[in-house]
């Protein structure tokens, strides 16, 4: 028996994108949200322009202890999970909790907490010894991120496995491809998977500051980040979180639920080369995409839209543009890639979910939102990124790529609703 | 179905650096539960499990020393201690058919500590290129992975202390699936002054008066746990590739694995854990009765233990099965608490012996479970149940078998 996994549900908090409909408004028009931070005095750093939420998590209907107990991921995370659920029609009642799942992707956990905590318990960073005194009860749930599985799992019912994937930035993406594989194999009829990060804190930008890979780029803040351009200099550090309710398609067909499309394929690679580096070659990404299609029984010349990672660093734009040459041959040249962390920039381990539900929603509208900010193409990138424009096009087969610290390679092949259902 | 089978151990543990020295240690109770110092400075609660004998500069190599927190050195060391128990050369399954999967809970601590004091001491450009990556919970994985070329399906989980048994599980899954040898585990190490803290705002850490009291797992007097460092790096190779190669060793098989969550607090439904260990053996295809012993996790907490039993006795009857908690004598090691306990009890198939829980647990008669305590014993092991739980409500349970 082969089980399937369809989507059924979904929920995006992203700059510029406060629900889902103003997520794609945004990415299918071209518009950009990054912005010089906010959050606090960014004028130490020599990067300063993020990509922030404009979150507010009373708003979001967070009680005030969830809001106390909770690092701002974790409030992403549950406002999201509660909001697919009922983007999927389920009700929880009519489901067993042992057969709900729940797999969270974060690269970094609770760093804005973390670092919170830091300066009360260190005075500033006066002391080494920490004062325990100033110890907050709720900090070994920021020391272990695990908790945000926690809040998720205890905010949909969840009672089924629970888990955290943290792979660097392709956390979100390995996190939904986990969940696919919890539904293939029994484990699970429903799991609330995707990602969440909230990175906009002073550590992170600093840790990323050290190693240039964010871009110095100031004016004009909402054109910061310029993949697959000529003038790019680096990524625009962003935060955000994406859930998605996967359903197995049996359950979801029986129920007449609306599907967004299939997670038909996935496979995880690294290349055992640098922690933060890239070959120019993209030889295993080129081979995550391979196996992912193979597992979607997709050919290359299926694909209709590669959903890129298109960070904004020169290294990566090569790397992919590499893999994807490698992976589809010629028909890469004829398929459109794009790279929408150019509007909301590189929210580490949230992006590769909230990249999987773009995906699902230019399947759903035939649409290929465009990659913002590229003016002048690097003449090493030789393929169709769909500058500026979103363009419409029929879509039944997209690929989505990612790449992370510590060396991983993901990719993930959707199917629409059209191919799913046939 | 493929199989996977564990064919090397690398134990990284306060009570030893090698698998044999740990394993002499478990069974005579040689405890690496140590008083944890700082300074001038006193903290609440001042034992843990301390690794003493971690030589850096012998162990990894210079040019790993500087992007490397501890936790990623004790993770580097296991890895390479299981290839070389596997006398497996990396160098000939490097490539797309390996991987390396584990987990880990509160990340390189003790090098975010000391860049976060460099940031707020000293202002953004003290800080280390190196706090891009050498902090995050993926670094473990992503390290080894470079160190042996391994390019296979590969993540890191976090599940506090049931992450180890997840990744286990997750590993046993790409084995499965056609990869033919994953690293898998985990290792951690949090005990530089915030660490240390950050573990006693848990609310359950133990605070003895002596090193020999401080972690009493289904005893009268368990007050808390001890948090600790190190963990297990093993080598889970496809059976049939194992063979090929003419493995040395076979210390048992992963035959089965499963993982639940507990339901939120006010539903008033039960805790997950038995749940787990019964979706484990039925994974397995084994019945509570094929079970030799049980590797409880032992939170060390009235109320946690109190739990652990119920769901011990709930699957195997009163009193019918032995438990033990080794962990006792090393500390609650976090995401390496679970694998260490995989080894444990994959040593204890190989010698048919149980070992105890020290002597000083004095075990709850009421919690109706047999603790093996005080001294080892001596019975045939052939199939092992380990549990874990995490913080939060995280359930994971592992069945390990005797290789066929």
């Amino acid at each position: 028996m082969n089980r399937r996994t369809v989507i059924t549900g979904m929920a995006v908090r992203t700059p510029g994108g406060g629900s889902t409909k103003e997520f794609w408004d945004l990415i299918s028009n071209g518009r950009s949200a990054t912005r010089v931070i906010t959050r606090f005095d960014p004028s130490p750093y020599r990067s300063q322009v993020v990509g922030e939420c404009d979150f507010d998590p009373q708003l979001e209907n967070l009680t005030p202890r969830e809001i106390r107990r909770m690092d701002r991921a974790a409030q992403f995370g549950v406002v999201c999970a509660r909001e697919a659920l009922a983007d999927s029609g389920l009700d929880t009642a009519d489901l067993d909790p042992a057969k709900v799942a729940v797999s969270v992707g974060s690269a970094i956990g609770s760093p804005t907490s973390l670092e919170h905590e830091y300066r009360i318990l260190s005075d500033g960073g006066r002391h080494w010894e920490v004062d325990e005194a100033y110890l907050s009860p709720h900090m070994f749930d920021f020391m272990v991120p695990s908790a945000i599985v926690k809040e998720v799992a205890w905010a949909v019912g969840a009672e089924g496995p629970a888990m955290m994937v943290s792979d660097g930035c392709t956390s979100g993406m390995d996190a939904i491809g986990h969940a696919r594989d919890l539904i293939t194999e029994g484990s699970a009829d429903i799991v609330v998977a995707g990602g969440t990060d909230a990175s906009i804190s002073p550590m992170v930008v600093a840790c990323f500051d050290a190693i240039k890979a964010t871009t110095p780029r100031i004016d004009e803040p909402e054109r910061a980040c310029r993949p697959f351009d000529r003038t790019r200099n680096g990524f625009v550090l962003a935060e955000g979180a994406a859930m998605l309710v996967l359903e197995e398609y049996e359950h979801a067909r029986r129920r007449g639920a609306r599907v967004y499309g299939e997670v038909a394929g996935y496979a995880t690679r690294c290349n055992a080369y640098h922690m933060t580096g890239l070959k120019t070659d993209g030889i295993e990404m080129a081979e995550a995409v391979r196996h992912a299609l193979d597992e979607a029984r997709a050919n290359p010349t299926d694909v209709d839209y590669i959903n890129a990672h298109g960070s904004g660093t020169t290294q990566n734009d090569r790397h992919e543009t590499a893999a994807f040459k490698r992976s589809l041959g010629e028909h890469a040249y004829r398929t459109p890639v794009s790279g929408i962390k150019s509007m909301i920039g590189h929210s580490l381990g949230a992006i590769g979910a909230i990249e999987i539900a773009a995906c699902a929603l230019a399947l759903v509208n035939d649409v290929v939102p465009p990659t913002a900010n590229l003016h002048e193409p690097d003449p090493e990138c030789d393929l169709d990124y769909v500058p500026l424009t979103a363009r419409e096009a029929r879509l039944d087969t997209v690929l989505s790529v990612g790449s992370g610290f510590g060396g991983f390679q993901s990719a993930v092949v959707l199917h629409g609703p059209r191919k799913a259902a046939a | 179905m493929k199989r996977a089978v564990v064919t090397g151990i690398g134990v990284v543990a306060p009570n030893g650096l090698t698998t044999e020295d740990f394993w002499a240690a478990t069974l005579k109770g040689r405890s690496g539960i140590r008083e944890v110092e700082f300074g001038d400075t006193r903290y609440s609660a001042r034992f843990g499990g301390r690794i003493t004998d971690f030589d850096d500069k012998r162990h990894i190599p210079s040019r790993l020393l500087p992007q490397t927190d501890r936790m990623t050195r004790l993770a580097l060391y296991a890895a390479e201690s299981a290839f070389r128990d596997a006398e497996l050369d990396p160098e000939a399954v490097a490539g797309y058919g390996s991987g390396v999967t584990l987990s880990n809970a509160a990340g390189g601590f003790a090098l975010s500590h000391r860049e976060l004091k460099k940031l707020w001491g000293e202002g953004p450009k003290s800080v280390s290129a190196y706090l891009s990556f050498a902090w995050f919970y993926a670094c473990n994985s992503g390290q080894i992975s470079i160190r042996h070329g391994l390019r296979g399906p590969s993540a890191a989980l976090v599940a506090e202390q049931a992450g180890g048994l997840d990744a286990i599980g997750y590993s046993r899954r790409s084995v499965r699936r056609g990869t033919r040898m994953v690293l898998t585990g985990g290792v951690e190490s949090a005990l530089d002054p915030w660490g240390w803290i950050s573990h006693i705002s848990s609310g359950r850490v133990a605070r003895p008066a002596a090193a020999d009291r401080a972690f009493l797992p289904f005893g009268t007097d368990a007050a808390g746990y001890v948090p600790g460092e190190g963990g297990a790096v093993m080598v889970l190779e496809d059976r049939d590739e194992a063979d090929a190669r003419r493995a040395p060793r076979r210390y048992g098989e992963i035959a089965g694995y499963a993982a639940t969550f507990d339901p939120a607090p006010g539903t008033g439904r039960p805790p997950g854990l038995r749940r787990a260990a019964e979706n484990a053996l039925a994974d397995a295809g084994l019945a509570p009765a094929d079970i030799d012993v049980v590797f409880a996790d032992g939170a060390g907490s009235p109320d946690l233990d109190r739990a652990e039993a119920e769901a011990i006795s709930a699957v195997f009857g009163p009193r019918a099965v032995p438990v033990s908690v080794p962990k006792a004598l090393v500390g609650r090691l976090y995401a390496g608490g679970a694998p260490l306990d995989v080894a444990t009890a994959l040593l204890s198939i190989r010698d048919d012996v149980i070992p105890p829980v020290p002597a000083a647990v004095e075990p709850d008669p009421e919690y109706g479970i047999d603790l093996v305590v005080g001294e080892p014993r001596h019975v045939p092991v052939r199939r092992a149940l380990v549990l874990a739980r995490g913080r939060g409500g995280f359930n994971s349970a592992v069945v390990v078998t005797a290789a066929a």
